[in-house]
């Protein structure tokens, strides 16, 4: 058994880790100020390969062509956001998102022609893609989905409205993936509805982007409500089996939440440099405050609490890497999400009192991790959501 | 058209470097070790001119084994392939030795152009690159902002205080990079996975010819005789702009014989 890092990721870390801090720190304040969505760093970081991780060789990225290659790399992928996350949470989630929930749908569900269409953009970081699940009354209850597409004379036309929809409305953006009642599927039980998944193409009349949040962090990610008004695209924009929505994205899912742990792992490892860095320069009645205990054991527990979150998160990777069945998969999933997610809001809790008073001021980057934070524990599926699956998991017949 | 690049790995520049006690030699494990940064340029260069013109990229290095390192990396960038002098007995060769190797080495390769960072960051004598085209006889083109080849004809565009100088040279030349020539690119995940099955070429002093009396410390042109840690930094001045905190900066800016 191995605690390591393969060397091949230790020195791919080292790159994302130069480019975050070459490329992106000196800019995360400024761009959180502004809420400004960096569309330029989008192609940059596809020439890392960032966003061809987990994509074969024929769309342009690093997975092989499926018969030689070294096949999908989600540990990498994890790493790569660590390391963005760790100086910048917007940019982190910008990656997890969009390959995550852009190409991830498309690349596992897509028919040929509809990978040729859209995968080579989006690894190329010329385009980016959106995934519009969650609605202002539909969220992990997926069932409460009300947006619905009809076919109607060999088009779907789709109604409804989707809600915090990520790299949904940028000047790159190229399709949103959108799920929708298509009809009832009768049962025993009573009717349930049937869901399925349509891309939507940016700029198809009836699809309106609206302006993006005023949100609690994350201010240079680009996430924005989305409005269909008999919105019609062609009956092949299908994505996947009609009445598989629901499964789909639930696979989609526990991917989205192994990233999201790795985003809060960077969080949570910036917040212990910055701590340790501050409380050795600091000082308070002729000592520097990691001379006290009460800093200094504080920021102790704030390291164990990173690496037990990094153990769950890269644990939780490496399993989905060795193939392993997807209800272990799902299980690890959510125990890191879960963990690693709360730790990461102690995290900044910790790092902000440590600043004392400069942790309430924007100048200082614990400022925009602690509002950063928070919605890490929301995002693709929040704790609760995690509880109930882990417990699920467990056998417990929780309802 | 064939490329050699002459990289050295230096140890991490923002970190605290040392030297050893005993014979005064860097320490190379007292920080990380990385690709020179200039080298970086040149590198990157190397593969610009490849691919406008065709060809291989062969990084050249001489060093310890962790050197191997930094000869991956360039690998991951997108260099073809590697050549690692390695021998115990090159520990503190001095740079008229380090060229005299250097070329030895470049004489197991076929190139066109020679290409270096015009300065390493840990010794700073910005030499090599003059004394491993003496060694050759081939053309020194030093100081390049640019870079362009014609047939057999090299030119540069040499940095000078007040513009630039156009030097031109025939191939095969030694061509020494500033930072302003280029912005190198970072390796990718495909680079990364790639330069793990390019060759790497591992020579030591036998394999060139040499003979350890030859280089290393016995053989070095100098010495470091003695040295001192630096002092620590003293406090900084405070003007504080009462009104005249104009004429008191130059005032003490004059004092330190700045203006």
């Amino acid at each position: 058994m191995s605690f390591e890092l393969s060397a091949d990721h230790e020195v791919f870390r080292k790159v994302v880790r130069d480019f975050a801090e070459a490329e992106v720190a000196p800019h995360a304040a400024q761009w959180d100020r502004d809420h400004h969505f960096p569309v330029d760093l989008i192609p940059k970081m596809a020439e890392l390969g960032l966003f061809g991780l987990v994509v074969g060789e024929q769309y342009g990225g690093s997975a092989g062509d499926g018969v030689t290659g070294s096949g999908p790399d989600f540990t990498a992928l994890c790493l790569a956001i660590e390391e963005l996350g760790r100086v910048d949470q917007s940019v982190g989630i910008t990656l997890s998102a969009g390959v995550g929930l852009g190409i991830n749908p498309i690349l596992a569900f897509g028919t040929d022609a509809q990978k040729e269409r859209w995968l080579p953009d989006l690894v190329a970081g010329r385009a980016l893609a959106g995934f519009g699940l969650t609605e202002p009354e539909a969220g992990s209850d997926a069932g409460a989905t009300r947006t619905r597409a009809e076919l109607v004379d060999g088009q779907w036309v789709i109604n409804g409205s989707k809600a915090f929809i990520t790299n949904s409305g940028s000047a790159i953006t190229s399709c949103v993936t959108v799920t929708a009642r298509t009809g009832v599927i009768p049962g025993p039980s009573g009717d349930r509805p049937e869901i399925s998944a349509v891309i939507v193409p940016s700029g198809t009349p009836g699809f309106e982007v609206q302006p993006a949040y005023d949100k609690l962090g994350w201010h240079a990610s680009d996430t924005h409500g989305l409005v269909f008004e008999d919105c019609r695209v062609p009956e092949a924009n299908l994505l996947g089996a009609r009445g598989a929505g629901f499964k789909q994205f639930l696979a989609i899912l526990d991917d989205g939440r192994i990233a999201i742990s790795a985003l809060a792992v960077g969080l949570a490892q910036a917040c212990l440099e910055e701590s340790v860095r501050y409380a050795k320069q600091r000082t308070t009645f002729g000592k520097p405050i990691g001379a006290r205990q009460a800093i200094a054991f504080a920021i102790s527990d704030l390291a164990v609490a990173v690496e037990a979150a990094r153990g769950l998160t890269y644990k939780a990777a490496a399993m989905k890497d060795a193939g392993r069945p997807a209800a272990q998969v799902k299980q690890a999933a959510a125990i890191a999400k879960l963990y690693s997610t709360e730790a990461a809001v102690s995290a900044t809790r910790v790092a902000t009192q440590v600043f004392g008073g400069y942790g309430f001021i924007e100048e200082y980057p614990v400022a925009r991790f602690y509002r950063d934070a928070k919605i890490l524990e929301v995002g693709e599926g929040t704790s609760e959501v995690q509880r109930m699956v882990i417990a699920r998991g467990l056998g417990l017949p929780v309802e | 058209m064939n490329i050699v690049v002459l990289m050295k790995q230096v140890p991490d520049t923002y970190a605290e470097r040392k030297l050893q006690a005993g014979d005064n030699t860097l320490d190379r494990d007292a920080s990380d070790a990385v690709i020179n940064e200039i080298d970086e340029y040149a590198i990157e260069e190397g593969l610009l001119l490849k691919e406008a013109h065709g060809g291989e990229v062969t990084i050249l290095t001489m060093g310890p084994d962790r050197a191997t390192e930094s000869i991956r990396k360039a690998l991951s960038m997108g260099a073809d392939k590697g050549v690692h002098v390695l021998d115990d007995a090159l520990h503190g060769s001095c740079a008229i030795t380090t060229a005299k190797v250097l070329a030895k080495a470049l004489g197991t390769v076929e190139y066109d152009l020679v290409i270096a960072g015009s300065e390493a960051t840990d010794s700073r004598l910005s030499i090599v690159p003059a004394l491993v085209s003496e060694a050759l006889g081939v053309a020194q083109l030093s100081g390049a902002r640019k870079v362009t080849v014609d047939g057999s004809t090299v030119t540069i565009e040499r940095t000078t205080d007040t513009g630039f100088d156009r030097v031109e040279g025939a191939v095969p030349a030694v061509v020494s990079v500033v930072e302003k020539i280029n912005e190198p690119r970072y390796p990718s995940f495909k680079g990364i996975m790639a330069a793990k099955s390019k060759p790497v070429t591992t020579l030591s002093l036998s394999d060139l010819g040499l003979s350890p009396d030859e280089v290393g410390l016995v053989a070095s042109t100098t010495t470091v005789e003695s040295y001192e840690e630096a002092p620590p930094r003293a406090a900084g001045t405070i003007v504080k702009d009462e009104g005249n905190g104009g004429a008191a900066i130059a005032e003490y800016l004059a004092s330190r014989k700045l203006i």
